[in-house]
C-alpha cells in the first residue's frame, strides 16, 4: 500500500494539472514532457518552464521519439542539475537512465520523476502518418482493461517491467477509469513532498493490482511466442547471416540506443577498419568477401558491450531502415546474459553492472 | 577428409602464466601438436571479448583464453573481470545457436607446463571432432 492522490479527472488531464501545479508552486523549475508538435500525432520531448506552454504537453502520449533515459545523460553529463527539474518518462526510460548514471553518464540529482504503469509505445513509422491519431481511442480501451495493445514495439508487447522502478510519482494507467480519474502515487518521501498543498483526495492504493498481474502473465505469454519464433536467431553463424544480411551498416542501432553511450563508438572508429594486410589474408581463405566488412562483429560485439544492460526498449527495431528485429534479439540474447548474472538492469541504482565486479567463487562452469 | 583436418586454435595467454606455462612446456620437450597460434597478452583481462569474436569470424577453429589461476593473477583480480566477461560471450554464442565448444576459458600457471601440453592436446581433440570453423567459407560476415 502506498499514498495516492487521487484528483476527479481523466489521467492525462490529472497529470498535466500536476505539471501545472508543481511548475506554478516552484516546487520544480521546469519540466520534461513529451509535447505535442502537430495534430497529426508526432510529438517530442521538449523542457517547459512556462506553464502557459504545458497546454501542447502529452505526458502519457504513446510514442517514444528517443529514449528519455539518453536525453537525460545528455543534460546531466557535464554537471547534476542545479535546479529541480520533473520529468515523464516511461518506465524502461527511466531504467535506461538509470544504466547510464552507473556508467557516470549522468546525475540523478534534483531530478523528480514521474512515470506511470505502461502499456507500451507505438512504432515511430506511425507518428507522423497520422495513423497514430486514429489508433488512439484502441490504445487507450486496452489500457483501461488491461490488455496488450494492439501494435505496439514488439518488445513492448513483452515487456515485464512496465511497473516503474524508481519514479518518485507513479500514475496509476493499467486497468484504471483513467477518463474518469487520475491516480497519482506517490511512491518515495520525494514524491510525497512534491504535491503538498495539491488539490486532491489523499487516499491509500495498491499500485499492483490485479489487472497489472493480469498484463504481467499476458505478456509472459506473448514473449515465450515471439522468442521462440525459429526465424529469430536459433542456427548459429548461418541465422545471423540470414538476419543481418540485409544490414547496410548504418549504426542507428547503436545511435539511438540509450545504453551505447560512447561517441564513438568502437566499430566506428578506425581500429575496425581493416588494413590491406587483412583483406588479402581474407581473400586468400574465402575468394571473395562482404564490402564493408565486419557486420556480424558489429552485432555481436554490441552485444557483448550492451547485453547486459539493454532494456528492451525497441528504439533500435524503430530506427532499423530495413526491418531488423534488433530489439527482439538484444531482448532475448541480452536477457539471457542478465539472467546469468541475476539482474535487472535500471532497477537500483545502488547494485553495480555485473561486468564490473565480481565475486571470487563462482561461474567455475565456463571454466574447462 | 575429417582425419586430414588439422585445427587452428588461437590461444590468448597470459604474459605471466600461461604463456610462461607454454614455455616450459617447450622447454621441458613434451609433445602436444602444432594447433595452437599463440598470442601473448599482459594478462587475460587484457582480452576484449570482441578479439574473441574476430578470430572466430576469422576463421579459428576454436579460441582459447588462458590466465593464472583465480587469485593468482598479477594484477591481483583481472583474470576475475575475465572469467565474467567470458561467461556473458558463452551465453550469448549459446542463446544464438553458436558453438560455444570453439571459446574455452582455462587457467593454466606457469609451473604447469603439463597442463599446458594437456589443455592443447585435449581442445585439438575435441576441436578435430567438431570439424572446421563453418566461418572460415562465409563470405557474407
Ligand atoms: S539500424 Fe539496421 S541497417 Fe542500420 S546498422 Fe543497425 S541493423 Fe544495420
Ligand atoms: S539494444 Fe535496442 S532495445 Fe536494447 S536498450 Fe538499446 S535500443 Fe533499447
Ligand atoms: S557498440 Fe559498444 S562501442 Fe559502440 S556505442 Fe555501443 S557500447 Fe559504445
Ligand atoms: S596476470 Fe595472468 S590472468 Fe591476470
Amino acid at each position: 500500500m502506498s499514498k495516492v492522490l487521487r484528483i476527479s479527472k481523466g489521467a492525462e488531464q490529472g497529470v498535466q494539472e500536476l505539471l501545472k501545479f508543481l511548475l506554478e508552486s516552484g516546487k520544480v523549475k521546469g519540466v520534461l514532457t513529451l509535447t505535442k508538435i502537430n495534430n497529426n500525432g508526432a510529438v517530442d520531448y521538449s523542457l517547459i518552464t512556462n506553464s502557459e506552454m504545458l497546454k501542447d504537453a502529452l505526458p502519457l502520449f504513446p510514442l517514444m521519439p528517443a529514449n528519455a533515459g539518453k536525453l537525460l545523460s545528455r543534460f546531466t553529463l557535464k554537471s547534476a542539475l542545479a535546479e529541480p527539474i520533473a520529468v515523464v518518462v516511461k518506465p524502461c526510460e527511466l531504467r535506461a537512465f538509470i544504466e547510464l548514471v552507473k556508467r557516470e553518464q549522468g546525475s540523478l540529482e534534483n531530478f523528480l520523476f514521474i512515470s506511470s504503469t505502461c502499456d507500451g509505445v507505438y512504432p515511430l513509422e506511425i507518428s507522423s502518418n497520422g495513423e497514430v491519431a486514429k489508433k488512439l481511442s484502441k490504445y487507450w480501451d486496452a489500457v483501461k482493461k488491461g490488455d496488450i495493445a494492439p501494435d505496439i514495439r514488439p518488445t513492448c508487447s513483452c515487456c515485464k517491467y512496465f511497473l516503474p522502478y524508481n519514479a518518485d510519482i507513479t500514475i496509476a494507467l493499467i486497468g484504471e477509469n483513467i477518463d474518469k480519474e487520475c491516480k497519482i502515487f506517490l511512491t518515495t518521501e520525494k514524491g510525497k513532498k512534491s504535491v503538498e498543498g495539491m488539490k486532491g483526495q489523499l487516499v491509500e492504493g495498491e499500485l499492483k493490482t490485479q489487472e497489472v498481474k493480469n498484463l504481467l502473465n499476458k505478456r509472459e505469454e506473448n514473449k515465450k511466442k515471439l522468442f521462440d519464433n525459429p526465424a529469430l536467431m536459433q542456427d548459429g553463424l548461418s541465422g545471423l547471416i540470414e538476419t543481418f544480411g540485409r544490414c547496410i551498416g548504418c549504426h542507428g542501432c547503436s545511435r539511438v540506443c540509450p545504453i551505447c553511450y560512447c561517441t564513438l563508438c568502437t566499430f566506428d572508429s578506425k581500429d575496425y577498419e581493416n588494413e590491406p594486410s587483412t583483406y588479402e589474408t581474407e581473400l586468400k581463405k574465402r575468394g571473395g568477401m562482404r564490402v564493408p566488412p565486419n557486420t556480424i562483429l558489429y552485432h555481436i560485439g554490441r552485444l557483448t558491450h550492451i547485453g547486459i544492460s539493454c532494456v528492451g526498449c525497441g528504439m533500435c527495431t524503430d530506427v532499423c531502415p530495413v526491418d531488423i528485429p534488433l530489439s527482439t534479439i538484444f531482448l532475448k540474447v541480452g536477457g539471457e546474459v542478465q539472467q546469468t548474472f541475476n539482474y535487472i538492469p535500471g532497477k537500483s541504482v545502488e547494485e553495480k553492472v555485473p561486468l564490473t565486479i565480481f565475486e571470487k567463487e563462482e561461474l567455475t562452469e565456463v571454466e574447462d | 577428409m575429417k582425419d586430414d583436418f588439422e585445427p587452428t586454435i588461437i590461444g590468448f595467454l597470459c604474459r605471466w602464466c600461461s604463456y610462461a606455462g607454454a614455455d616450459l612446456a617447450g622447454t621441458s620437450r613434451l609433445q602436444y601438436p602444432p594447433s595452437m597460434l599463440p598470442i601473448r597478452v599482459m594478462c587475460s583481462s587484457r582480452v576484449d571479448p570482441v578479439f574473441i569474436i574476430t578470430a572466430f569470424l576469422r576463421g579459428a577453429d576454436a579460441v582459447l583464453v588462458a590466465g593464472c589461476h583465480p587469485g593468482d593473477c598479477h594484477y591481483i583480480e583481472g583474470n576475475y573481470y575475465t572469467r565474467r566477461r567470458f561467461a556473458c560471450l558463452r551465453k550469448i554464442f549459446e542463446t544464438l545457436g553458436m558453438e560455444s565448444d570453439r571459446i574455452r576459458l582455462s587457467w593454466i600457471s606457469a609451473s604447469e607446463g603439463p597442463r599446458f601440453a594437456q589443455v592443447v592436446t585435449d581442445y585439438t581433440d575435441k576441436i578435430k571432432k567438431l570439424g572446421p570453423n563453418p566461418a572460415k567459407k562465409e563470405i557474407f560476415l
